[in-house]
């Protein structure tokens, strides 16, 4: 049976990297249309209406939203390899926990510290906050090589697509997440060596430039 | 042989989201211990120590192990306790009531806060918000009983405890959903005939005085 698989989808965001990510985990052969925010297309506004947001995973024509379920749903349809959630109820509770603390803290704070406009005090604040929100994160990976212990799974897709976005966190927050969280960058490094990971994401410089020219639109110094 | 189950809510009677979790229970026949925590006096040690990112109630703990936020909670109790199933097997429309539990999670309550920590024209529009998103899930309602469909399912037990907030909102406001949102009414009375919602939600007027009390908290006349 013919399988159509399409991703909407825009290549530096963090939560559509989640989803490649996990389709290449599963070698879901799939579509990849690139979409463009400020001109929202007719396929985009009528597959997610209700936020209008990406990514969105067509599946035979009928749109999956928000990449955490998203993530959940392939690895519910596509269960013959790589499981991406535990098995156990209790572990898999904890990986929805920590892939939910992600998205609650790390993007907020991710923010602030990309929209800083003056020295001083506003950034220390946005700073602290949001390498507080990475050491608790560090704390949970403890020595473990992934967040889902032995194998890489549903914590490590939530959080790794961050990682194309430190170098530019790091320069408008004005610190070293290798300084302050080395365990945080091994860990990184380390899923960087799967090809679903390094072929999925964006290097830290694009994003970093994009960066740059979104704060001169908005007039940010 | 059954080994004793030890479960344990960390409670706040007027939290909608310990609400969510009592029904979840309640749905699958499991007993439980409910441990009320006061939130104005000083949290226990045991909610510190079970929920440190947090530390807010509910927590869940089953056998000593702790589960934070609501609707991972409901998802766990679901896993755990598979009968009756709260959740679709199918990937797609379990998939769709995530969608709508995270819609629900994300709206609602919020937009009810907006209603009873605002006055004048900033109330005239979070009422007319707060009016829309529940046409939205009127819609996703449709024609059937429940959002599970004919069965009451996991959307119903995130949505329904938000309700019994509703009467302050409805007060502080100055509007009626029933007016405005009939289906949706008729959905809150036919879940609220349910012995295992019932149980779990407190009186609407006692929870309108929690409400008063929060607005004087916070300077609001």
């Amino acid at each position: 049976m013919a399988e159509e698989v399409i991703l909407l989808d825009v290549l530096l965001s963090m939560f559509g990297a989640r989803v490649r990510i996990a389709l290449a985990e599963k070698e879901v052969k799939y579509e990849n249309k690139e979409q463009n925010l400020s001109d929202k297309s007719p396929l985009l506004l009528e597959m997610n209406p209700i936020h209008k947001k990406i990514p969105v995973l067509i599946h035979n024509g009928k749109p999956v939203c928000e990449s955490l379920i998203i993530v959940e749903y392939i690895d519910n349809v596509w269960q013959r390899k790589a499981p991406l959630l535990p098995t156990d109820p209790y572990q898999r509770s904890q990986a929805r926990f920590w892939a939910d603390f992600v998205d609650k803290k790390l993007y907020v704070a991710g923010n602030k510290v990309l929209t800083i406009t003056t020295k001083g005090e506003e950034q220390e604040t946005a700073k602290k906050e949001f390498l507080d929100t990475l050491k608790m994160l560090e704390a949970e990976l403890g020595d473990k090589p992934y967040f889902g212990g032995e194998s890489f799974g549903f914590v490590d897709i939530a959080l790794v697509g961050f990682y194309s976005w430190f170098h530019a966190y790091e320069t408008f927050g004005n610190f070293s997440v290798e300084a302050e969280c080395p365990k945080l960058i091994a860990w990184a490094k380390r899923c960087m060596e799967k090809e679903s990971v390094s072929k999925s994401l964006p290097d830290q410089k694009t994003v970093y430039e994009y960066v740059v020219q979104v704060r001169k639109k908005f007039g940010i110094e | 042989m059954s080994s004793k189950e030890e479960v344990l809510i960390l409670d706040f009677w007027g939290s909608p989201f310990c609400m969510r979790v009592k029904i979840a229970l309640n749905e699958k026949g499991v007993g439980y211990e409910s441990r009320e925590e006061n939130l104005f006096g000083g949290k226990s040690e045991l909610l510190l120590s079970s929920n440190p990112i947090y530390q807010k109630v509910p927590v869940l703990l089953h056998n000593g192990k702790p589960l934070s936020e609501s609707s991972i909670i409901v998802d766990y109790i679901n896993e755990t306790w598979p009968s009756p199933p709260l959740l679709p097997s199918c990937p797609y429309e379990k998939a769709q009531a995530k969608f709508w539990v995270d819609f629900i999670d994300k709206k609602v309550f919020e937009a009810g806060g907006n209603i009873w920590r605002s006055n004048g024209e900033a109330l005239e529009q979070a009422k007319q918000e707060f009016i829309e998103i529940l046409k939205q899930l009127e819609e996703v309602l449709g024609d059937s009983d429940f959002f599970g469909g004919k069965a009451f399912g996991f959307v119903d037990i995130i949505a329904i405890p938000l309700t019994s907030w509703f009467l302050a909102y409805e007060k502080f406001g100055g509007f009626k959903v029933e007016d405005h949102c009939p289906k949706f009414s008729a959905w809150i009375k036919r879940c609220l005939q349910r012995d295992t919602v019932a149980k779990a939600i407190p009186d609407s007027e006692k929870v309108y005085e929690l409400v008063a009390q929060l607005r004087k908290m916070n300077g609001i006349e």
